[in-house]
């Protein structure tokens, strides 16, 4: 170019470029007056929820910069049942992460296996002192109320893996209703019956793919009373949900009438548990009246919960015999001879009708073949106290 | 013309300043003072503050914002920061040397203001060798800055400093020589006669009048990249060059002292400008040819009623503003330049045609 232009064409054209940005908008955004709209992900600040922390450590010995502080103690959980081994929880004392060593690398997060560190956009949190950047547990709890709700999936991307097989199964169940509903309106001259069932039954389907979320609260109780953890008490309860839906949709397609009150029931015991985790509301709402700081309140709303639970149980056992086998069976029976007592011989056999049905539901072959040797071993032991009691 | 019969050997004033029109000694000398000190602490200031915009536009930037309204007091409240720090002297550094220089490199900046004409009758003092007393105490300001670099015990300091003095004798030369074409032309050192003389030219032949810059682009090209050289304002700021010296001769001041150097720098912004307005651009006529309303003395530019003097010397600012801006224009465009490129610059391009515009403009001058 510079060739074939005259001299100085050059340093002109630097002039124009400068004179031309002058009269454009500048690009300054006045940040205290106004604001830009942050990236759904931005990472602001690292938010705790600390009633999913198991202590694990996961984070703190993951972290570059060794800015995680974790103190805790472990506690000793009395057995879910009497004679039992009695079990130990780890007990948050301390989390505290220090934001002047923290690099924002979001590790933490990324490797929190129980979803108890969150990304929260919130970014104006500078101190005067570099001693206040060290955000203690009330602090982080305190951030987890400003993490966004995740972004909604994208158009045509797949579904977690345990809300299509809900829906899957629901689908399936429909179907069913539906054929039968056909053969006994086929069955009927009148019709009129079946015609009503169809559309019912058709129009409570829906509702059961909205909710395939939803956990099973009665044995979620209770496999947390066993002492099981969240995760895992929750996700059997999910399953035991979807297996009592089935059934009552199968009943509903049989009896070809809509009994409303079954549907309303179900999702209010799960409402409580979305909200609350495993706290008592009641007590939780009465220590905040209080003025009792959030984190004493949970903490005792929890110990009050597991009290009611255990009372709740307690009575039921009292009561003794047929409440039926879904409703705490270790528990009901101090009397008799516990579950865990009766030893049982044989490693190899596994209960068919579970493996088959856990297969059914896409669980992992693995995971059926586990969970059919625990059910055939149960089983089994069932028999013997059966067989004992009767003796 | 005010020619040079005036028996050119005294220094006595040649036309009366506006201030001498006050009865006494004292009055017209406080006055003098005031006007000199109000144009060394607050025309800077502006030229200061239209960088500041200027430059943040033209990087699509706001500029300053907060102090004041639009941020037009940024400067002062820059001001009063400097006057809150520490004063930092180097343990090694030449102690009084190292004090004396801002004061050296700041007082003959604060002096060129006495000969500056803003409009009729609008300046301090017309010295007879107005211009010559323009360029010789500009020139010293070099001494300070050399002062500094040498005292401060630091070598980046030391390397701005001797750059300071390499690149402000080189360019003192085209700088002089593009002004002596000027005084050649206008055939006086007055600068207010230099200004008188610009509203008497007309291109020979004619009756169109003209100011100097017409017959003498060349001249003031030259005189313009000389002054931004002499001014060490980028794309020639190799003294301070930040990225390579640190902030040169500057890097071991602070507070106050540093904020005097600074002062330097847009004051001498200020007088170039200035220079340039009386040299070239006719002073405070506003438009070759054309008198200043309420003016009735020679050219349209003496005996003016106050409306006159006031637009005179808004049009004065007005000129030396819109050169400050074209400075900051090119400090935003172009890149620095290396430092043998700036020396080439001089001694091989801009002397010889510094010299050839001279003889031509003498050649024309005695022909015409």
């Amino acid at each position: 170019m510079a060739a074939t232009s005259p001299p100085g064409t050059g340093l002109l054209k630097g002039l124009g470029v400068t004179i031309k940005h002058l009269f454009q908008r500048p690009a300054t955004l006045m940040y205290p007056y106004e604001r830009n709209e942050l990236a759904p992900r931005t990472r602001g600040v690292i938010a705790l929820m600390d009633e999913n922390c198991t202590v694990c450590m996961l984070c703190s010995r993951e972290c570059p910069d060794w800015c995680i502080y974790i103190e805790s103690h472990k506690e000793t959980v009395p057995p879910a049942k009497e004679g039992g081994r009695a079990r130990t929880r780890n007990v948050l004392d301390r989390f505290a992460i220090d934001f002047s060593l923290c690099m924002y690398c979001g590790i933490c997060v990324e490797v929190c296996p129980f979803d108890a560190l969150w990304w929260s956009p919130e970014f104006e949190y500078s101190e005067y002192s570099i001693d206040s950047l060290l955000h203690e547990k009330e602090k982080l709890r305190a951030w987890a109320d400003t993490v966004p709700a995740p972004p909604p999936l994208d158009d045509g991307a797949v579904l977690p893996a345990e809300v299509a097989d809900a829906i899957e199964k629901a689908e399936k169940e429909r179907e069913l209703a539906e054929a039968k509903a056909a053969e006994e309106a086929q069955a009927k001259e009148s019709g009129a019956a079946g015609g009503a069932a169809t559309p019912a039954a058709a129009a409570k389907e829906p509702e059961v793919e909205v909710k395939a979320g939803e956990i099973d609260q009665e044995t979620f109780d209770q496999l947390i009373a066993e002492g099981k953890s969240e995760r895992i008490a929750r996700s059997k309860a999910k399953a035991a949900w979807v297996k009592k839906e089935k059934a009552r949709l199968k009943a509903e397609a049989e009896q070809g009438g809509g009994d409303a009150a079954a549907p309303a029931a179900a999702p209010k015991p799960a409402e409580v548990h979305v909200e609350a985790g495993q706290i008592d509301q009641e007590t939780y709402d009465q220590l905040i009246a209080e003025g009792k700081t959030e984190r004493m309140a949970r903490a005792k709303a929890k110990a009050a919960y597991v009290k009611k639970e255990k009372a709740r149980l307690r009575a039921e056992a009292e009561q003794a015999a047929p409440s039926g086998e879904s409703a705490a069976p270790e528990a009901e029976a101090p009397a008799k001879k516990q579950l865990s007592e009766v030893h049982v011989e044989g490693t190899g056999e596994i209960d068919q009708e579970v493996f088959d049905q856990l297969i059914a539901e896409g669980k992992s072959e693995r995971i059926a073949r586990s969970k059919a040797k625990a059910a055939w071993i149960k089983k089994r032991k069932q028999e013997q106290l059966d067989q004992e009691g009767g003796a | 013309m005010t020619a040079i019969s005036s028996g050119a050997t005294t220094y006595i004033a040649q036309s009366v300043s506006l201030f001498d029109g006050f009865d006494g000694f004292v009055l017209p000398l406080v006055l003098k003072i005031a006007f000199v000190l109000q144009l060394f602490f607050v025309v800077p200031l502006v030229g200061g503050y239209l960088e500041h915009k200027a430059m943040g536009r033209m990087q699509h930037r706001r500029g300053p914002v907060e102090a004041g309204p639009f941020g037009v007091l940024q400067l002062v409240a820059d001001g009063i920061k400097f006057i809150q720090k520490e004063d930092v002297i180097p343990r090694a550094a030449d102690r009084w040397v190292f004090a004396a220089a801002p004061g050296v490199a700041m007082v003959p900046a604060l002096l060129v203001f006495l000969v500056i004409p803003l409009g009729p009758g609008v300046f301090a003092l017309d010295l007879e060798l107005g211009l010559f007393y323009a360029l010789a105490i500009t020139s010293v300001s070099v001494l300070g800055v050399l002062m500094g670099g040498w005292a401060s015990a630091n070598k980046f300091s030391l390397i701005g400093g001797l750059r300071a003095g390499a690149q402000l004798i080189a360019y003192e030369l085209p700088l002089i020589l593009a002004a002596i074409t000027v005084a050649v032309q206008a055939g006086t050192l007055s600068l207010v006669g230099i200004v008188e003389a610009q509203a008497g030219f007309m291109i020979p032949g004619t009756g169109i009048n003209v100011w100097f810059v017409f017959p003498q682009i060349v001249g003031f090209g030259i005189f313009f990249i000389s002054a931004m050289a002499e001014l060490s304002r980028p794309p020639f700021d190799m003294p301070i060059g930040d990225s390579e010296l640190v902030f040169g001769y500057m890097t071991e001041y602070t507070g106050i002292k540093y904020a005097m150097y600074m002062l330097t720098e847009y004051a001498g912004m200020i007088t170039m400008s200035a220079l340039m307005v009386v040299l070239y651009l006719g002073g405070w006529q506003l438009l070759p040819g054309v008198p200043m309303p309420g003016c009735e003395g020679a050219g349209g530019l003496f005996d003016c009623s106050p409306i006159g003097i006031a637009l005179s010397v808004l049009v004065t600012l007005g000129k030396i503003m819109a050169l400050v801006f074209v400075m900051v224009w090119a400090r935003v465009a172009y890149p620095r330049l290396r430092e043998d490129q700036l020396q080439r610059m001089s001694w091989l391009v801009l002397v010889p045609l510094s010299l050839l515009n001279l003889a031509v403009i003498t050649v024309f001058k005695v022909v015409f």
